[in-house]
């Protein structure tokens, strides 16, 4: 799975894209999160507010029950802040 | 129809001209140009604080899919006969301009409401991120609940 990070979420948890194998039972974003915030201290902090963590699934704004598989590009990031 | 993002500023002028030239059934071209402001306010009754530059960054790929959704969905709702999305990324200066919105159609009404619809959703809905440098440091800045009311207003249903 490919995991992009953007703004705050990038600069916590250390990187703005990364290839992961994730376990079979990362079912959905809800699952995925979860399991990310385990990953270590930045994960933990860039993910503590999930009111303000936003997610897109092959660049298609996500819920917390949209499905994630191993071949997707899963994005995470704050509310966006353009214009 | 066109949008883009890009590091470099635009020449309002003359992406207007580009839009409009021979185009004589158009009677109407309302414009928004985001521009880099040099102050915060934090709603508190304290001064201000200065904003020496800012810096844009975005999703490259879903920011242009979002862009241009958010334009076919105003090209759906009022009768243009043009519009344009310029988007700027990367390091900005006070002053400097963020974003243009251009509409054009044959009578006022559709262009300034168009015009405001697309700039009200692509502030909520359009993925770009902007980080302020202030005297007390870099700081990203928090999305308003004000934007998120104003682009419920175009909301269906």
């Amino acid at each position: 799975m490919k995991l992009l990070y953007f703004a705050w979420l990038r600069t916590r948890i250390g990187c703005g894209e990364e290839e992961i194998d994730v376990p079979a039972e990362v079912a959905t974003v809800a699952d995925l999160l979860r399991w990310l915030e385990g990953r270590g201290d930045g994960y933990a902090a860039a993910l503590a507010r999930p009111d303000l963590v936003r997610v897109a699934v092959n660049q298609e704004f996500a819920s917390a029950e949209t499905p994630v598989t191993a071949g997707d590009e899963v994005a995470l990031f704050p509310p966006v802040t353009g214009g | 129809m066109a949008s883009r993002v890009q590091e470099e500023d635009f020449d309002v002028g003359a992406e207007i001209g580009a839009l409009t030239r021979g185009r004589t059934e158009i009677g109407g071209v309302a414009v928004f140009i985001g521009v880099v402001r040099d102050f915060i306010e934090d709603g508190t009754e304290k001064a201000p604080a200065e904003i020496r530059g800012m810096t844009l960054e975005h999703y490259p790929g879903m920011t242009e899919k979002m862009l241009s959704r958010i334009e076919e969905e105003a090209n759906s709702r009022w009768p243009l006969l043009g519009s344009l999305i310029v988007h700027r990324v990367g390091r900005l200066d006070p002053g400097d301009n963020i974003v243009l919105v251009v509409c054009a159609a044959a009578h006022r009404e559709d262009a300034l409401q168009a015009c405001s619809f697309l700039i009200d959703w692509l502030k909520t809905k359009a993925p770009f991120w902007k980080s302020e440098q202030t005297a007390q440091g870099e700081k990203w800045v928090k999305a308003k609940e004000s934007d998120d009311a104003l682009a419920a207003r175009w909301e269906e249903g």
